[in-house]
């Protein structure tokens, strides 16, 4: 018994010196507080493309309808289809090598992580974090039927958001090519360059300018 | 013409004691009860005592000199932009009630007592930090330039809107306080396999954007004061993200929170927003820079010529790369070009202050500007950027703008082909 009080004491002592040589050497400052896992759990809402950070839910478009109507279709149309300014959500598909690209969850996010994780944060305007985990696993699931990328019936949940396959995951180019233009010398043409001075637009004519 | 050595030298003559007019009063005509030899108005009573704006604001007579936005761009002010009055400042410094405003869900309201900031993820200790806490650490004192991505991202088809302020005003330049990232990283350890940064606003958008290590670790800063005061409300009070010569966007307001990771997180902002769509449909994405920039701040479609004679053209250049090294200037749509002089001091990622001056006799003028960082990098025409990427991009358009002067010394945005 009094061997392994010793052993405990040495251990605690150990302890101590390693904790205070760590709060010495490598807190330079000795600013701020250890964060608990409970304060970090509840600010750390982020989810990854991997499905790294997904809470614990699940929900089917089938069950999303109506959630998505009641919480999200006044501004966003009951199918998706934006009212006013308001962003469409659905449908673009095949547009975005046009003249009018139409850049939706469907057609143009690569990750439905990245939808869970804004809808969570930032959804319903004016009144963020108030959805569950649930009903927003459902009306993920139901944006992601209206643009044929699950059935109605499908189960999405922390488990498997990580392995949606998106229809423009593989649309995105890195990494940044720029400087892409001509000249990064130093040395511009300075007199009589061979440049075009007519003109072809004013903004005027547009008219689009706030008066005040 | 414009720019002959007779005039030049006339022109730097006259400096100083040429009285220039940058804008239409309130009053356009004096009053000649108020001029010489008569006693003007305000002189014979006294004035208002000290106790009557302890915080003071702007002559009544520069109402104008406001922040505006476009309505229709967006579809609640809540998530919109308005435009820095570029116009109408001078020197390098944006008083701190005209810098640029852009939310995605209103202004937070924060009491500085009730603030933290969480560092946790791929750290040795996950901390918070107060203000007070941040307010301990070494400080640093930096200018830098902070401009949105979209900053003339109007203007990628044709010229759009008629004025300096709304097709370059969403960038500002301020003097900002804080701690170094890399100080304040001292505290908390990084584990070897943190490569990511996830920066994360406490608005009701929170607003979170990706960050490369050693972008933090080089010279991102936690800020707490611009322009020698606490942050306004509206830049993120009472802490901001600073990210120099990046976008506007990844500079996180009212910050709450720095994850580390091993990866990017691939948030709303960094993949549906500020990617560049090229004509293939594929689109750029972590395009972070802003690359070198300038525009002529006076004449501009707000500022027309007022007299004939002489005229000091007076703009703003800025590298998210660097130094500006050099602006030049063209009366005739680019094709000649005379360099500026540009005015300390100069300072990496923040605005420079460039003025020429030039004679008018009533003549058409077809006015750009073209800055060149110390990289080489030479502001680029919008056909060049158009060539490579296409007409689709909303972001990142750094190209140089033609300011058409009518013979009546009215002023408009225009394009050339």
């Amino acid at each position: 018994m009094y061997v392994w009080v010793k052993i405990v004491s040495a251990l605690m002592l150990t302890i101590l010196i390693s904790t205070f040589s760590l709060e010495a050497s490598d807190r330079a400052f000795n600013l701020g507080s250890i964060a608990t896992s409970q304060q970090v759990k509840g600010w750390d809402i982020d989810v990854r493309p991997d499905g790294v950070g997904a809470p614990i839910g699940s929900g089917t478009a089938f069950d999303g309808e109506e959630v998505f109507a009641e919480q999200c279709a006044s501004c966003h149309g009951d199918f998706g289809e934006g009212v006013d300014r308001w962003p469409e959500l659905v449908g673009g598909d095949g547009t975005l090598n046009t003249h009018d690209p139409l850049k939706t969850t469907g057609s143009y996010w690569p990750y439905a992580s990245t939808i869970f994780d804004y809808i969570y944060r930032a959804m319903p305007f004016g009144a963020s974090q108030s959805l569950s985990y649930d009903e927003t696993y459902q009306i993920v699931a139901y944006l992601l039927y209206m643009n044929d990328i699950i059935e109605d019936d499908f189960v999405l949940s922390d488990q498997n958001i990580g392995l949606i396959k998106m229809p423009n995951q593989d649309g995105f180019l890195l990494p940044d090519p720029r400087p892409d233009v001509s000249n990064i010398n130093g040395n511009p043409c300075m007199e009589n360059c061979n440049v075009p001075v007519k003109i072809i637009g004013k903004a005027k004519d547009i008219d689009v300018t706030p008066e005040d | 013409m414009k720019f002959s050595r007779r005039n030049l030298i006339k022109s730097f003559a006259a400096l100083g004691s040429v009285g220039f007019s940058t804008r239409v009063l309130a009053q356009d005509k004096p009053n000649p009860n108020n001029l010489p030899p008569n006693l003007p108005e305000w002189t014979p009573d006294l004035g208002v005592g000290v106790d009557e704006n302890p915080y003071g604001s702007p002559s009544e007579f520069e109402s104008d000199v406001i922040r505006r936005n476009v309505p229709w761009l967006t579809a609640s002010p809540q998530s919109s932009v308005n435009f820095t009055p570029l116009q109408d400042l001078e020197g390098i410094v944006t008083p701190n009630g005209l810098c640029f405003e852009r939310h995605h869900g209103g202004v937070a309201e924060i009491n500085p007592t009730d603030y933290r900031l969480m560092i946790n993820g791929l750290v040795d200790r996950e901390m918070i930090f107060s203000l007070d806490d941040l307010k301990r650490f070494p400080q640093v004192n930096k200018f830098y330039f902070l401009e949105c991505a979209a900053n003339g991202g109007m203007e990628w088809k044709g010229a759009q809107l008629n004025g300096c302020q709304y097709t370059f005003g969403m960038v500002h330049n301020v003097q900002y306080t804080g701690v170094k990232l890399s100080d304040l990283l001292r505290e908390t350890g990084l584990k070897p396999k943190a490569k990511w940064v996830l920066a994360e606003g406490s608005d009701t958008s929170g607003m979170t954007r990706s960050i490369p290590i050693e972008k933090i670790l080089d010279d991102c800063l936690i800020a707490w004061a611009m322009n020698g005061e606490a942050l306004r409300p509206e830049q993120g009070y009472p802490a901001r993200l600073v990210v120099p010569g990046w976008e506007g966007n990844m500079w996180v307001k009212w910050i709450r929170r720095l994850e580390f990771g091993d990866k990017p997180y691939m948030t709303r902002e960094e993949t549906s927003k500020y990617t560049d769509l090229l004509t293939d449909g594929k689109a750029r994405m972590f395009t972070w820079v802003m690359e070198a920039k300038s525009v002529v701040t006076s004449p501009s479609p707000e500022k027309p010529i007022l007299h004939k004679g002489v005229q000091q053209l007076r703009g703003l250049a800025w590298s998210g790369k660097g130094k500006i090294k050099r602006v030049d200037v063209s009366l005739d749509g680019g094709k000649n070009w005379r360099t500026a002089q540009l005015h300390a001091p100069i300072m990496s990622k923040s605005l420079v202050r460039f003025t020429i001056p030039f004679e008018w006799s009533g003549e058409e003028l077809l006015i750009q500007s073209r800055a060149i960082d110390d990289t080489g990098y030479v502001q680029p025409n919008i056909h060049e950027l158009q060539k490579i990427r296409g007409k689709n991009s909303i972001y990142h358009n750094n190209s140089i703008a033609t300011w058409l002067v009518s013979k009546s010394g009215k002023v408009d945005n225009v394009r050339l082909g």
